[in-house]
């Protein structure tokens, strides 16, 4: 019997939008969510705006305990929690006090655990004052800190995994997640990736001369994917969560199905053949797209929509190139192409999951959203799939399949299919 | 300092750490901190961290290891502060 996965409930923390409803009017209106941040021009960096979401403290009230909130200080655990039990809550699921849910497990990652809660460690060993630190540093310093928290709030019993593959994480814990259902392992996971880039991180991507530094003065221009003034990309902070679950599970429970995952590929070009550390190889990105279309059962004439990864550097044409190659489409007969990071800038690790959020509320609502900011695309990218796939403004149109691919620092590769649910398959 | 007055302080010492607001506001020496204010036993440290920034001492592992009811954490303050005094 193959087991089919659907997708019944999505969370989000992203720049333009803290909750589902305010992301997908943002999406719909290519809002902005990146900002200019006056302690980055303190700090000499020559990327001084980022995308950060308007996160309060006092919004996770409602999420964890009194007693757990005090003493939290890691951000991005912030993120992943709001925007797992957020998921959780807009797929019906209730948080159950007692029990432990065997058949429910987490895939969630990030990139790095929350730097400045290191910071804080490092400050007091040494200054002699560990015995200072208290009891809530290292489970907000492990890696695992955030699936701890989020399956601790919902008693979740299956697989516990924090997965980390830099910014093909958020799309590698969505596929991990499917594959556990889809070989019968779990029933429903809970999935998604968070990050929170602070000082620490931002300097380090600013040193590499790799981010957008022409357009401090102009926030909302500065995440410029596929344009020829591209300069770099924005770092930008968020989480993204989403609930899949088995078919037969869900419609036991009456849920609300969004969409289906059909299939998907996680690859790694190995850093061989132009591959390299910071560089994705064409050879593993192409294998990766073509597995995960066979892997779907899926044919490339059949995808309305890629969301890409699609970073604003000079890495864009290529990305584009690679999908004409393992597509095998090109010119007018190519799909139409976005990219969210024009809006949100680059969320890392948090990536995959928030586009994927994206690009599923696309399919539910039937749009694409706009890429803003390609006043200029790149000539180089018209000459491959022509201008009319590249839209600046939303369109309404029948979106069935979507290819949302995402390639990470270490050659890691990502690419999932999603489609709209049928009750046919 | 009087035992009473300690007691009243610590209150709030404990407030980030229980659940059971309303089982604190009616604490006696006798109360358990584990037992009856369910305090996560991790957190024990964080309170003995509080408490020493709080009453400005020190308070040594073996003397921590004895506080687990109210009353044996007035027990330690107060000898702590005599000490320091």
């Amino acid at each position: 019997m193959r087991r089919r996965v659907v997708i019944t409930g999505l969370g989000v923390v992203s720049p333009n939008g803290m909750s589902v409803p305010d992301f997908l009017h943002a999406i719909r209106n290519g809002v902005s969510g990146i900002k200019f941040i006056p302690q980055y021009e303190e700090l000499k960096f020559t990327c001084q705006v980022s995308g950060l979401p308007e996160f309060e403290w006092e919004q996770l009230r409602n999420y964890i305990t009194e007693t757990s909130l005090y003493g939290l200080k890691g951000k991005a655990i912030a993120f992943g929690i709001k925007a797992a039990l957020d998921a959780w809550m807009d797929a019906g699921n209730e948080i159950v006090k007692e029990e432990t849910l065997w058949e429910t497990g987490c895939v969630f990652g990030s990139s790095v655990a929350d730097t400045d809660v290191i910071k804080n460690a490092i400050t007091r060993v040494d200054a002699k004052e560990s015995k200072k630190l208290g009891s809530r540093v290292v489970e907000q310093i492990m890696n695992s800190g955030l699936t701890s928290y989020i399956s601790g709030r919902l008693g979740l019993g299956n697989k516990i995994i924090s997965n980390s593959a830099a910014c093909a994480t958020g799309t590698q814990a969505i596929l991990m997640g499917y594959e556990y259902i889809k070989y019968g392992m779990a029933r429903r996971m809970v999935v998604g990736s968070s990050e929170y880039v602070d000082s620490y991180v931002f300097g380090a991507f600013d040193s590499m001369r790799v981010l957008s530094r022409k357009f401090n003065d102009q926030p909302e221009k500065a995440s410029r994917p596929m344009s020829m003034s591209a300069g770099g990309f924005v770092p930008g902070s968020g989480a993204g969560a989403l609930i899949l679950e088995d078919l037969d599970f869900a419609l036991a429970r009456n849920a609300t199905i969004y969409a289906e995952i059909l299939g998907g590929s996680n690859n790694s070009g190995g850093q061989r053949n132009g591959g390299t550390m910071t560089a994705p190889g064409s050879v593993g990105v192409i294998k990766c797209i073509r597995e995960a279309l066979a892997n779907a059962n899926t044919s490339a004439q059949s995808i309305d929509l890629i969301c890409g990864h699609l970073t604003a550097t000079i890495a864009d044409k290529l990305e584009i190139q690679n999908w004409v190659h393992a597509l095998d489409r090109k010119g007018d007969d190519f799909p139409l192409v976005n990219s969210l990071k024009g809006m949100i800038g680059h969320c890392l690790s948090a990536a995959g999951s928030i586009e994927a959020v994206a690009a599923v509320l696309q399919i539910v609502h039937q749009f694409a959203h706009p890429n803003i900011n390609l006043e200029d695309p790149n000539p180089e990218i018209i000459d491959l799939i022509s201008a009319n796939n590249l839209p600046t403004t939303m369109v309404n149109k029948e979106i069935n399949v979507v290819a949302k691919a995402n390639f990470g620092f270490g050659d890691v590769n990502t690419c999932l299919i999603i489609s709209k649910y049928n009750i046919n398959g | 300092m009087d035992r009473t007055t300690i007691l009243t302080e610590l209150k709030k010492v404990l407030a980030p750490y229980t659940e059971n607001k309303e089982m604190l506001d009616g604490i006696s020496e006798e109360t358990d901190l584990v037992k009856d204010l369910k305090i996560n036993s991790a957190n024990l440290v964080d309170i003995i961290i509080d408490a020493e920034s709080k009453y400005n001492i020190e308070i040594d592992l073996d003397s921590a290891e004895k506080m687990y009811k109210v009353g044996s954490c007035i027990d330690v303050i107060i000898d702590k502060m005599n000490l320091s005094a």
